[in-house]
Parts: C-alpha cells; sequence; structure tokens
C-alpha cells in the first residue's frame, strides 16, 4: 500500500527506463516538447492520487465484492495507492455525517476531477425513495455526484442495464444510470459482477493512459467485451464436432462436451470469462459445468429459461428416441455453425449491428 | 410515544435525537436514529431499512429451476447461500433426491462462504470499530513484533516486516488523501487498543485483503466463478472425471488437488491469524460490556449443513437447529418452518400494507403492498427524511416473529443453541476463550460475544471444509462419481401444484425460501432472511427488533461520534439488501406506486 503511481508501476515490473519512455510518450502525445518529460514524470511520481467516488444504488454489493477479488493488480494496491477510495459505503472507516462529510470534501476539493464508479442502480418510483441514502432518493445522490465527475464508471450489469430488480415486471423501475446521467462519458463495464480484473484493468487503463478505453456502440470497452464466450470457449472443438452434453452429469458432461444443449448463453454474450477466466484464472463457469447464463447481456433475465435451449428446441423432444437426437443434433449443429460464419461476415462488415446480429443468429438457429 | 417497557429494555424517546445514515461497512442500505440522554446513554434505538428491491415480485411465473439465479442476487457478499437455499427449496416442494456427492460438494460451497465471509466481515468490514489506524503510526515495531510472537506462530511477525508497514502508512497518512480512512474516529476513547495492537491489526487488514481472494476459488472451481456460483435444482452442476479421457473439463485430481491445498492454507490464517487476532483485541476490550440486546433472551437457528444428504432433521445437521425464548437456556424449542403458527411476518411498522396489521403472516401466504408512509412525528419532507418516527411505519424491512418473539439469529445465536445442547464441537471453544479471556459465560451477550463467535465459526467451518473435502474423495475412491439426479428435471415430470421450503444457516443467520409451484411456474415465493430478524422494525405490541435492543443502554464516548453504534450494528455483520426482499403474491398491486 501507499505508493505513489511510480512506485505502483515500478512494482508491477515497470523499469525506471520503460518509465521515463512512457513520459516521453505522454509528452509527445499532448504535443509538449522533450523538456517537459521530466516534468511529466514528476508528476508521475508525485502527483495526488485520482479520487473516486463508489456510490452504491439498488444493488446486492457483487460488485465490490469481484472488484477485490482482484489478482493483478491487487485490490488494495489499486484502491489506496494507484487512486483514492475517498467514499464507499462498503469499506469508508466514517459513517453517518462524517461519511457524508468525506463526499462533501471531494466533490469541492477535486471538482471535475474525480471518478465516479456506480455500483447498482436508481430505483425512479415511489420518488425514488426505495432507495434511500442520508435520508434523501438515491437518484439524487448520484446525479449530483455525476455533475462534476471527469468521467463514470457504470460497474456491472444493475448500472449497465438494470440487472435482476429490472427484470420484469421491475416493481421498483430500477434504472440504468445512463438514463439518468447526462453529458458524461460512460463506460459501462457489465456482468453480474463483472469478473475481477476487468475491472481493475479498465481502471489502471485509465489511471495509465489517461483516458477512457475505447468502447463498442454499447458502452462497453472493445479490449474485454469484443467477443463472445462461444467465440473463445475451450469446449467450442466439441460444438463444431457436434459433442454436446445431454443431460447434467451424463457421461458427455463428465467428458466436458460443450453445453449449448443444456441453454448455455455462450454463443450470444459478449465477456471475457473464456479468456481472462475468474478468480486468477481459475475456471469459469462452462469449465465448471454450467453453461453461461449470459450475466452481461442487457436484460439476461427475461430472455427464458437458463436452460430454454433444451426445453425449446423443437428438434429434441422428449419423446424423440436416440436416433432421431443424433440425427437432428447434426442438422442443428451444421445449421449453427453456418450461423457462425454468417454472423462473422456480418461483424466484419459492420462491427456495430450487435443486436440484431444475435437475433439473427437466434433465428438461424432454432430455425436450422 | 414518551416511555415504555419491552422484552426487559425500558424505551425513553424524550433525549436527544441522533441520527446514522449511511451505515457504512456494512451491505446495502441502514439507517439508524436514537435518542441519547444528559449523559449521552442511548435510551431509544429505531433502526430502518432503506431499500427494497422486490425480487420476490419479479420471480412470480418464472421457472423454478431459474430461481436459484435470481435469489443468489438477493446478496453478493453472502454469495451462494440464497441459491442453495432456492434450489433446496425447489427439491423440498417436488420431492427431489440429489446424490451424496452433490450434498457434499454444496456443502463445501456453503463452509467456504462461512469461512469467507466471516474473515473479510471481521477484518474489513468490524476491525476499523476496534482499531485505531492511526495509533499504529506510534507503535515500536520491536514491541509489535514481540506481541505477534506471543500470540501465534504466523511468519510474518519480524520487526522489520511491521517497521516498514509503519514507513508505509505514515506515507500514507502524511499524503492527506486518507481514501477509505478518512474522516475516520481515530482517537476517540472507545478505541482501546495499544498502539502495537493496532499496528499488528493493521498489518492483518492488508493481509488478509490479499488472502481472502484465494478462498473463494474453491468455489470458482465446483461453481464456475466468484462472486455468485453456478447451482443446480438436483445436485451440482460440476462433473467429476477422475481418470477418463476430457477430465480436463471436470472435477479432476488437479481440482481436487487445488481445493485441499486452498483448504490448508486457509486453516493457518484462520488459526493463526484470525484467532489470535480476536483473542488479543478482546482482551483489551473485556469491560466494554454493551450490546448483548436479545442474544440473552430470544436467538433461533434452522441449523444447516446435513451430513447425508436428503435428510433435513435436526439429528443430521452439523450446524445446530432450535429456538432459546424468554432467556431460559434450559429448553431448546423445536422449529418448524412449514407450521403457520411459527415464523410470521408483521407489517404494523413497515412500509407495506396487510387489511389487518394486528396480524402475522406465514410466509407461504405473505403479502406485499409497498406503503410509503411516514409517521405523524416525522421530521423534513417524504423525499427529505430529518428524523423518522417510530410510532409509525418506518422501514422497509418486515418484522418476522418466531410464536409471536423477536429473535436474533446468526454465529452466537447458533453457538449459544449447541452451548446449550452440550454440543463439544460449539462448547469446547466456548469454555477454552472464556477461560483464557478470564470471562464468565453472560459475557457472550454482548457485542464482543457475538463477534468471537463469528471468529469461533469460522475455525469449525474450515476444520469442517477439510472434512467434507476428504468425505468426497473417499467417495470418488469407493467409485461413486454422481452429481445429479435429472429423474424429475423436466418439467412434465412435476406435480400440477407443489410447496416446499428450503432453508440454510447463512454467514449471518437463519435463512428460509419459501415457494409456491403452480403448473411449472412460480406461484409464490418469499424470502426470510438474517437480516429481516436482526433489523426488524417494532411490531404491534411495540416488541422492539434485535439490533435496536443492542443498542439500547449504550453509552456513547463523544456523542456525534458515532462508533460504539456502528461497533455494535457491524457485529451483527448486516446484509440489507437481503433483509428488504418481500413478496407480493399479487404482482398487479404494485401498480398502486407512486410513479414520479
Amino acid at each position: 500500500m501507499i505508493d505513489t503511481f511510480y512506485e505502483i508501476m515500478r512494482r508491477q515490473g515497470v523499469s525506471r527506463r520503460s518509465f521515463m519512455k512512457f513520459c516521453s510518450l505522454t509528452a509527445s502525445s499532448l504535443g509538449l516538447a522533450p523538456a517537459f518529460v521530466p516534468r511529466i514524470a514528476h508528476a508521475m511520481e508525485t502527483k495526488p492520487r485520482t479520487p473516486i467516488v463508489w456510490l452504491e444504488g439498488l444493488e446486492c454489493t457483487c460488485c465490490s465484492e469481484s472488484f477485490i477479488r482482484s489478482a493483478h493488480p491487487l485490490a488494495k494496491d489499486v484502491v489506496l495507492s494507484m487512486l483514492s477510495l475517498d467514499y464507499h459505503h462498503t469499506l469508508m472507516a466514517a459513517a453517518g455525517h462524517q461519511a457524508e462529510a468525506a463526499l462533501d470534501d471531494v466533490l469541492k476539493k477535486y471538482k471535475g476531477n474525480y471518478i465516479l464508479a456506480v455500483e447498482g442502480n436508481p430505483p425512479l418510483n415511489n420518488d425514488g425513495m426505495f432507495c434511500i441514502s442520508a435520508g434523501k432518493p438515491f437518484v439524487d445522490t448520484l446525479q449530483r455526484v455525476a455533475a462534476d465527475a471527469k468521467a463514470v464508471i457504470a460497474w456491472g450489469s444493475c448500472a449497465s442495464w438494470g440487472c435482476v430488480q429490472a427484470a420484469r415486471p421491475n416493481p421498483t423501475r430500477a434504472t440504468p444510470i445512463d438514463k439518468v446521467i447526462h453529458g458524461k462519458p460512460i463506460i459501462k463495464v457489465p456482468g453480474c459482477p463483472p469478473i475481477p480484473e476487468v475491472m481493475t484493468a479498465v481502471v489502471t487503463y485509465m489511471l495509465t493512459f489517461d483516458r477512457i478505453p475505447d468502447l463498442d456502440r454499447q458502452g462497453r470497452p472493445k479490449m474485454f467485451y469484443g467477443q463472445r464466450i462461444h467465440d473463445k470457449c475451450y469446449r467450442r472443438p466439441h460444438f463444431d464436432a457436434g459433442q454436446f452434453a445431454e443431460a447434467w452429469d451424463d457421461d458427455a458432461s463428465r467428458r466436458g462436451y460443450c453445453l449449448y444443449k443444456m441453454g448455455c448463453k455462450g454463443p450470444t454474450t459478449y465477456n471475457a470469462c473464456s479468456t481472462v477466466r475468474w478468480n486468477e484464472g481459475v475456471s469459469f463457469p462452462i469449465q465448471s459445468g454450467h453453461g453461461c447464463i449470459g450475466c452481461s447481456e442487457e436484460g439476461f433475465w427475461d430472455k427464458g429459461s437458463f436452460y430454454d435451449r433444451v426445453t425449446d428446441l423443437k428438434q429434441f423432444g422428449i419423446e424423440a428416441n436416440a436416433d432421431q437426437v443424433g440425427i437432428a443434433a447434426t442438422t442443428v449443429v451444421g445449421g449453427a455453425v453456418a450461423a457462425h460464419a454468417a454472423l462473422t461476415a456480418i461483424k466484419r462488415a459492420r462491427a456495430e449491428a450487435r443486436n440484431s446480429e444475435i437475433a439473427e443468429a437466434r433465428n438461424n438457429e432454432s430455425g436450422g | 410515544m414518551g416511555v415504555y417497557e419491552t422484552q426487559g429494555f425500558k424505551l425513553d424517546n424524550s433525549g436527544k435525537r441522533v441520527v446514522v445514515d449511511p451505515v457504512t461497512r456494512i451491505e446495502g442500505h441502514l439507517r439508524v436514529e436514537v435518542n441519547l440522554d444528559s449523559k449521552n446513554v442511548i435510551r431509544n434505538a429505531v433502526s430502518t431499512g432503506t431499500m427494497w428491491r422486490g425480487l420476490e415480485v419479479i420471480l412470480k411465473g418464472r421457472d423454478p429451476r431459474d430461481a436459484w439465479a435470481f435469489t443468489e442476487r438477493i446478496c453478493g457478499v453472502c454469495t451462494g447461500t440464497h441459491a442453495l437455499t432456492s434450489v433446496r427449496a425447489v427439491e423440498d416442494a417436488l420431492a427431489i433426491q440429489i446424490p451424496e456427492n452433490a450434498n457434499t460438494i454444496r456443502n463445501i460451497m456453503q463452509l467456504t462462504l462461512q469461512v469467507h465471509d466471516h474473515l473479510v466481515h471481521f477484518y474489513h468490514l468490524h476491525a476499523l470499530d476496534w482499531v485505531d489506524v492511526v495509533s499504529a503510526l506510534s507503535a515500536s515495531p520491536k514491541k509489535t513484533s514481540e506481541l505477534a510472537q506471543s500470540i501465534s506462530s504466523w511468519p510474518l511477525s519480524s520487526p522489520g516486516y511491521f517497521r516498514d508497514l509503519q514507513a508505509r502508512l505514515k506515507k500514507f497518512v502524511e499524503s492527506g488523501q486518507l481514501g477509505p480512512f478518512a474522516n475516520g474516529y481515530w482517537g476517540n476513547p472507545a478505541y482501546k487498543l495499544p498502539p502495537e495492537a493496532n499496528l499488528m491489526a493493521v498489518a492483518h487488514y492488508l493481509e488478509a485483503l490479499d488472502f481472502q481472494k484465494d478462498i473463494v476459488k474453491i468455489h470458482t472451481i465446483y461453481g464456475g466463478k466468484n462472486p455468485h456460483p453456478n447451482w443446480l435444482v438436483g445436485g451440482v452442476p460440476c462433473a467429476i472425471n477422475v481418470s477418463d479421457v476430457g477430465a480436463v473439463g471436470a472435477v479432476n485430481m488437479e481440482r481436487l488437488n487445488l481445493v485441499s491445498s486452498i483448504i490448508d492454507r486457509t486453516i493457518d490464517f484462520v488459526d493463526q491469524v484470525y484467532l489470535p487476532d480476536l483473542q488479543a483485541i478482546a482482551s483489551f476490550y473485556k469491560d466494554w460490556t454493551y450490546g448483548g440486546g436479545l442474544s440473552s433472551k430470544s436467538v433461533l437457528s434452522y441449523g444447516d449443513i446435513p451430513e447425508r444428504a436428503n435428510d433435513y432433521s435436526a439429528s443430521n445437521l452439523l450446524l445446530p437447529r432450535g429456538a432459546i425464548i424468554n432467556g431460559d437456556l434450559s429448553k431448546i424449542h423445536e422449529v418448524d418452518l412449514k407450521d403457520p403458527e411459527q415464523v410470521q411476518e408483521f407489517v404494523t411498522h413497515s412500509w407495506y400494507r396487510y387489511d389487518d396489521e394486528s396480524k402475522g403472516l406465514h410466509p407461504f401466504d405473505g403479502v406485499t403492498e409497498p406503503n410509503f408512509v411516514l409517521g405523524p412525528n416525522a421530521k423534513g419532507s417524504r423525499t427529505d427524511i430529518q428524523e423518522l418516527d417510530e410510532s409509525g411505519k418506518y422501514s422497509w424491512i418486515k418484522s418476522p416473529r418466531w410464536r409471536g418473539h423477536a429473535m436474533e439469529v446468526g454465529p452466537l445465536a447458533r453457538y449459544l443453541i449447541g452451548y446449550v445442547q452440550k454440543n463439544p464441537e460449539f462448547k469446547e471453544p466456548v469454555d477454552k476463550l472464556l477461560k483464557d479471556l478470564g470471562l464468565p459465560l453472560n459475557a457472550l451477550f454482548s457485542t464482543l460475544g457475538r463477534t468471537a463467535a463469528r471468529g469461533l465459526e469460522a475455525s469449525w467451518a474450515v476444520h469442517k471444509l477439510r472434512y467434507f473435502q476428504d468425505k468426497l474423495i473417499t467417495s470418488i475412491k469407493n467409485g461413486d462419481l454422481n452429481t445429479a439426479n435429472t429423474e424429475k428435471w423436466a418439467p412434465a415430470t412435476w406435480p400440477k401444484e407443489a410447496k416446499g421450503v428450503g432453508f440454510t444457516e447463512a454467514p449471518r443467520g437463519a435463512l428460509g425460501h419459501w415457494i409456491k409451484i403452480k403448473d411449472g411456474k412460480i406461484d409464490n415465493y418469499q424470502a426470510v432472511v438474517p437480516t429481516t430478524w436482526n433489523g426488524s422494525p417494532r411490531d404491534p405490541k411495540g416488541q422492539i427488533g434485535a439490533f435496536e435492543a443492542s443498542l439500547m443502554d449504550t453509552p456513547l464516548a463523544v456523542a456525534d461520534q458515532p462508533l460504539e453504534i456502528i461497533r455494535t450494528l457491524h457485529s451483527f455483520d448486516p446484509c440489507l439488501a437481503c433483509s428488504t426482499h418481500v413478496i407480493s403474491p399479487d404482482g398487479q398491486e404494485m401498480a398502486k406506486v407512486t410513479v414520479k
């Protein structure tokens, strides 16, 4: 803990020379003369850590829990050394008036220079009073803090899309933050929760490069949400070979066959689970035998059962005998593979049209 | 309201009102208001859950096999425990029997949560109520090392280690950016530790923050990720394959070894760091005996960790089950979650509407219609509350009662019941701790007792982890690889109507889910969770909840610093996202809610 940004970079294996090079690049990208390099280096070595205000609305705290699971960098280094976690209910020592005073201090002292990170979302029904903080509706606090933030991070599927409390019938009218915060860059980091190292990578990217990551049309960092779980799934060869688990704990399950027919949403889910994996790369849902439930996708709670591929696929009626299922499986796989090929082509042409692609892929698959 | 007596407490709301909102270092949103007398002693306490998400409303009409994923999102701190409770409720309703290996792996998942949750609670949510970070700056590293080495064989204990940490801490404080430590109550006379104990505790705060991420890898192996691992009605989703083709994609020897090594390291951390720290800290707070609340009167536990699969009777549960009422330690009452007379929820003081609010409703018949109205004496406005009026409605939490009694749940409740039952697994560690500290049994009925029971339970749980991991390996060795029963996976095999109850002992206490299934869909779902019990507002009889009771008669060292208040509240490990989920049997009622 308790190091400057430079010291942290050193600890992460960045040499003094690389650090100076980084400062030169920063200088040239800002159009500054080489004489400014030592000044930038000095600033990086001594500059105040960027304050972060972490607000929590309707949520379950899984994002905070995920964040502290980060192994590289360690959550400790991020919150104590790389930035300054100045307001975060889950971890802060102060409570009540002293907590609110800490918030007021940041808003005043670092006006326009702090990052707002939001976990959860505001409910708009009932005058916003389904989520009360310091006697007031959470949405008021959210908008007040957002007003002078440098950038806004939407942690998880709650802040990005609404998540579980916004599932039908959304009784509290839980609302994604980009519907109530306007005129600010918002970086969506969806997932329930997002992967720990993805969370810390988004933050450290912003600190290291002093800009927000490249985002896709839905506002997600392209570097982590640009590919589907299915694209990089280690069980993909089984999908391509038509080798599927047919029932929980069957022989195919034990052999690690594809979980597509068990309802896996990997083919329609954009996330880094199959590449970065979870908890220092130990595993990810598919590796541990359960299909992906699509938790980083908008409205994933309302797209039918998590096991729907099994029950909804007409080809796999429970009355069919093994031979019929086998034949149907081959057909479906063919259709699905064709759909993927088509998808790839479309993607190259129009990377932004993701939603329609998914819909199309679905149509192809269920019709195949 | 003036003055009245309930449950042995004399409530008087005439003194100075102090509001604490937000209560931090908890899960979710909690507000507390207290009245102080002229000596700054708490004479009235009002606890308010300030969030509502309506998950059970959302569950209506969904596939019961999906319910675990929804309910798991009730809480990301006690992640997994709602999912386990949910699959048990569905299996109870549909009479699904799970394989022994599935029961063993579920126990491993649940025990992993207990250990992780207790450890993170102690160091990251609770320690700063006892540990003065700024005081650590004046510690002698050499003496800190002597202290650390006198209580534990944990290797990170040299004078150089503490000197280095202290230097970094000093630099951090001098930077003026105190981050999460800003505006803390440093220097408050209610902090009792010498500087050396503070420095040691700060070191372990940081070590625990690094270590906790390793414990949850057990969830990642069996459940794919943490937070929010995956579960399955009928068993567990992870298949076992230790010797055949494709074992790399299943629970195999390498995975089993990884779990084993994590368990060993966790045993070391809990027994060499957590427990010695707990005992060291407790030894300096022996005279601070406040916070007992309901613990000496009424406690409840449903029990958990079934030794054998599919048997949820008390004799098969390793965590004890039962209720103690009216402080009568001579009798453990039997608990039946399906008995309509036992668990009931009231809403007289909650922001909901019943036809007859003098009566409680059993969870199978629960009703929820939000009704956000403030009492006549509340100060401020509807959207800018200055002071609540506890004579009216004042919380998003309902008031559950067991046979009409307000109950405390959690590790202390479990340990008290286990102690009274003379179960040596619970009685012996308690007796040893009390003897080491030179304290009588009734010292348990306190804030510190609650915190101590949690620490003892963390140790119990991590050793039980070892037991169940060995049991799993023995089972595999004997040729049993089964992890799921799919006989009743297809909804076509289900009865037209069914209802069931699932329960667990979550880290914070007794947790129950009640489900009704009709035509293959969820017809009704209700969760009554630990913090609903502990954080409940008053009931029609004026009985106060466990949080409220625990704050009574506690003196504050500094009137405008709520250190003692949050210390005692934290000893329950409150989880507000959990507590404020209630169900509507008729989703249409929600339309009455005012739209901004």
